[in-house]
């Protein structure tokens, strides 16, 4: 209980556009400890990005809501605090890394005064200790100092990367939010990157949530994992008991439809189907139409997590989940 | 023929965001009226635009004169229904050959790369002189009357045209759909036609909407210094003018004028804003 | 930027030099003789010819036009027909009255259309936004010189508070100022707004929030330094477009500016004057064009480095917006 330093139960978001409403997280739980790496896996749509939003509360406020559930980060209840309290965790207990870091960055400012931002912004200091500060973080993540005065548009995709990496660890934080930060680098930008990440992260034992499709990134660099589909978690629990013995059937999909090194395949195997409209969900499990094992009660009703190993639970009827009040 | 079903479709899209507006619509509806007005004038006006009585001279608006009379007793109303015939021509007529011409050189310069520089300085000078010293320049060489009026304005206008058709053109046919019709053997006319002139429309619509709207103002500014068209014609910015030295007294003979210049030029404002929102694919996530 | 200054410098003078060519050449065709005007019915063959021989009209083309140039380049733009006084020192004595005006007007714009747009913006949908909206949406589409009449009526007939011509002192010059800064205000609104919505919508705002910044930090920090370089944009449009149609709020309130000055000389056929003053105004305007183009490079690093590729995309929409 006391190790917990994020706990996420039965969030629900949804957006309002045009009269409709977009369900894009429903009943989402989950759980970091301090210093775990936590995946989030799934695919595009599924509410991943919005989970980690929502978790900063940066869900923006005239489409989307939060309507229910509760995000505790060390005990308290962050989608209770004031607005000042929560601009005092951002950058500072909880930080986040975008996925486009083309756009992410200020173009004119220079890219060791946007570190600098986040140190003001946080720690009672001088200006000038600020920018000498700024410098060492930027040697941390692999650009030289001297590099400080440069603008955004004068660094390739992952010296930007690196920068908002900085600019997001600067302060300590104790958890790492980071949404999908290799996807729009080249592979072999993307390693480098993930090596950095991994190094930081054991430096300065920080927690986090890293937000991706990839499950190589998964088995990479993180500790837990949780499947996510259509704004729900599937199944959640450590990597190896995860990879070794996938049990919910999206899961399963998800690894068949990989390609896999040490096996001759004919054939890779997707997941027929596409994910449901989040505006419009299937009444019962979201997943049941795809489903190859889907049964009656599966269109009803949605199933809710059930615990079949050491750290590893389900949200199947096939596993004995009880059923949930639809 | 895909490619064709799918223009129909975003057309179709288009269409029924813009009709979710309901500004632009009634922009819209606005517009054609005054279209039908200036079209069927001689119809419709209760007067004679040039019919001088000389017992109702300088009357406030009224039950007969709705817009009142000016000082040869002329109604006001009448004059303002078939100042529309100007209005239009002058606005529309100016904007569609500036447009015509602007996109010819714009897709010019953006596909021919050797003809690239020369189209746009050309352009540039003309840009550089403010509209309206361009245009007394132009109707001082002319002459002043409504088809040289038309003829300045589109000159005026047409390196605007150029400028956006040249940008959106260039941002086409850098794509790489237009290097693989290339590579399929199609000829450079066919490529200009069918693949970057329809894709490069959407900001020159827009750009069509405003220039209408800037050169009815410009056209009765002409007019409102002498430069366009010439009395007795009833034209609005020239009613405008005509009405200067009774402002005194009969203020609403300069005044109401005004006003119909406004209520077109606000329209074309509305509506150009409304299609650009349609238009515009990040405004729907 | 060194270089991008020296780019932009040759770039002007290209351009100068064609306006200056195509409108002497354009002059060559207005119609009238200028001998005949200035002579009358009366004149006698060798009067005309002894006149066309002083007014140097009997050389051809490309001597006149070299001569121009040359005359231009020392500030010679040749004699007034219509009072025999160098164009020069015409225009000189015209031209503050017009700069005035221009400058007035301009920073009257800026001053009420950037705080307006910020607010509209920033509460959107909001009864203040849609008030200014409307009303801003208004000024882009009256003609100056309705403005200029109505507020001329409501002031001066009406009210009675100020004159309604001439330049004598402060209070002559509210009314015109007034009329061309609301104009101006306008325009500059509906570009400070856009411009901030378009913004705001960026993923780097999204970054400084999740830093921790305050929306207020927000909108000066980072968002306002973006949106200006289409406000810049609008403003350097709207100086040029004065500059060229001041000549409409002159004309209302009797004052003896230098569009006014070429407008009557045009009815009178004094093409030396209207050749000087029209090319005077042009050499202004690209001037201003130039110093925008610089201030571009002052606020957009990106600009130092990319010689103003990005400036023409901003440019490119809003331009031949002129004054009316």
């Amino acid at each position: 209980m006391g190790n917990k330093l994020l706990e996420i139960d039965n969030l629900s978001v949804h957006f309002t556009v045009n009269n409709q409403t977009v369900k894009a997280v429903n009943g989402l739980s989950l759980e970091i400890n301090h210093g775990e790496c936590m995946g989030l896996v799934g695919e595009t749509g599924a509410g991943k990005t919005t989970t980690a939003l929502a978790t900063i509360r940066l869900v923006p406020n005239p489409p989307g809501k939060i309507v229910g559930g509760t995000i505790k980060f060390e005990g308290e209840n962050l989608l209770e605090v004031s607005e000042k309290k929560i601009r005092a965790i951002r950058g500072n207990s909880i930080s986040m890394i975008f996925q486009d870091p083309m756009t992410s960055l200020n173009p004119i400012t220079r890219v060791g005064d946007q570190i600098m931002e986040t140190i003001l912004l946080h720690e009672k200091i001088s200006k000038v200790d600020a920018a000498v500060k700024a410098q060492r973080m930027l040697e941390l993540v692999g650009i030289p100092a001297n590099r400080y005065d440069e603008y955004p548009h004068q660094f390739s995709g992952g010296m930007k990367q690196r920068v908002m990496i900085a600019c997001a660890l600067v302060c300590n934080p104790k958890l790492l939010i980071a949404d999908e930060p290799t996807t729009a680098l080249d592979v072999t930008i993307q390693a480098q990157v993930l090596e950095l990440v991994k190094r930081l992260k054991r430096e300065f034992n920080t927690a986090m949530l890293m937000i991706t499709h990839d499950l190589g990134v998964v088995l990479d660099v993180c500790d837990k994992v949780a499947i996510m589909y259509a704004g729900s978690i599937m199944e959640r629990g450590s990597v190896d008991a995860i990879f070794d013995d996938p049990k919910h059937p999206y899961t399963q999909g998800l690894f068949k439809s990989i390609p896999d090194l040490d096996e001759e395949t004919e054939r890779l195997e997707p997941i027929p189907g596409m994910m449901p409209d989040p505006s419009n969900l299937p009444q019962g499990c979201a997943f049941s139409p795809r489903c190859p094992f889907s049964k009656e009660i599966c269109e009803t009703h949605c199933p809710n997590p059930v615990q079949v190993g050491d750290d590893h639970h389900v949200a199947c009827f096939l596993y004995g989940s009880e059923k949930e009040e639809v | 023929m895909k490619k064709r079903k799918n223009r129909n479709g975003q057309l179709h899209d288009v269409w029924r965001k813009l009709k979710m507006n309901k500004l632009a619509m009634i922009s819209l509806g606005v517009l054609i009226m005054i279209f039908l007005i200036a079209i069927f004038a001689p119809l419709v006006i209760p007067y004679d635009y040039a019919y001088q009585d000389y017992n109702s001279v300088l009357q406030f608006p009224n039950a007969s004169h709705p817009f009142g009379t000016d000082n040869f007793g002329r109604d006001i109303f009448s004059r303002i229904l078939y100042g529309s015939r100007f209005t239009i021509f002058i606005g529309f007529g100016a904007t569609t050959v500036a447009a015509t011409c602007g996109i010819i050189l714009g897709l010019m310069a953006a596909y021919f790369k050797k003809l690239d520089n020369i189209i746009m300085r050309a352009m540039d000078v003309l840009i550089g002189m403010p509209g309206m010293t361009l245009l007394i320049l132009i109707i001082s060489v002319l002459g002043p009357n409504i088809k040289n009026m038309v003829i300045a304005i589109s000159i005026a206008y047409t390196p605007a045209f150029a400028r956006v058709t040249r940008g959106a053109a260039m941002s086409v046919i850098n794509q790489e759909y237009i290097e693989a019709c290339s590579a399929i053997g199609a000829n450079d006319k066919r490529i200009l036609l069918k693949h970057v002139f329809p894709n490069s429309m959407a900001p020159v619509i827009i750009q069509y909407s405003l220039a209408a709207g800037l050169s009815i103002l410009l056209g009765a500014s002409l007019s409102f210094v002498g430069m366009g068209v010439q009395p007795p014609t009833p034209e609005w910015g020239l009613m405008v003018s005509d009405g200067r030295s009774y402002l005194r007294t009969s203020w609403y003979m300069s005044i109401i004028p005004g006003l119909a210049i406004i209520l077109v030029t606000i329209a074309l404002n509305y509506l150009g804003d409304g299609i650009r929102d349609a238009l515009d694919p990040r405004l729907n996530k | 930027m060194a270089k991008y200054f020296f780019r932009r410098l040759i770039s002007m003078l290209f351009v100068l030099l064609a306006a200056i060519v195509l409108v002497f050449t354009l002059m060559e065709f207005a119609p009238g003789d200028p001998v005949m005007t200035m002579l009358g019915e009366g004149g006698t063959a060798e009067q005309i010819a002894a006149l066309r021989e002083k007014l140097g009209l009997a050389q051809p083309y490309i001597v006149r036009l070299g001569s121009f140039i040359w005359g231009f380049l020392h500030a010679d733009l040749g004699e007034s027909y219509r009072s025999g006084l160098p164009v020069f020192s015409e225009i000189i004595s015209r031209y503050p009255i017009t700069l005035k005006l221009t400058f007035g007007s301009v920073a009257l714009g800026i001053l009420i259309g950037v705080p307006a747009g910020i607010v509209s913006s920033v509460k959107q949908y909001s009864v203040f936004d849609r008030i200014f909206t409307s009303v801003s949406l208004f000024g882009v589409s009256a003609p100056s010189f309705w403005i200029a009449m109505l507020l001329v009526l409501i002031f001066s007939v009406k009210l009675g508070w100020l004159p309604p011509t001439g330049t004598y002192s402060f209070e002559y010059w509210i009314l015109p100022v007034l009329t061309m800064g609301l104009q101006t205000s306008a325009s500059i609104m509906r570009m400070t707004r856009s411009s901030i919505l378009e913004v705001v919508r960026q993923d780097y705002i999204r970054t400084a929030r999740a830093k921790g910044q305050s929306e207020r930090a927000i909108i000066f920090k980072h968002v306002l330094p973006n949106a200006l370089i289409p406000i810049l944009t609008v403003v350097g449009i709207d100086i040029c477009g004065f500059l060229g149609g001041s000549v409409l709020v002159e004309t209302v309130f009797a004052m003896p500016g230098l569009g006014k000055f070429i407008l009557d000389c045009v009815n009178f056929k004094d093409y030396p004057a209207v050749l000087g003053g029209i090319l005077w105004i042009s050499l202004n305007c690209v001037v201003i064009t130039f110093i925008i183009d610089m201030l571009y490079g002052v606020v957009d690093p990106r600009i130092k480095s990319m010689y103003g590729a990005k400036k023409s995309k901003a440019k490119a929409i809003i331009t031949a917006k002129s004054e009316s």
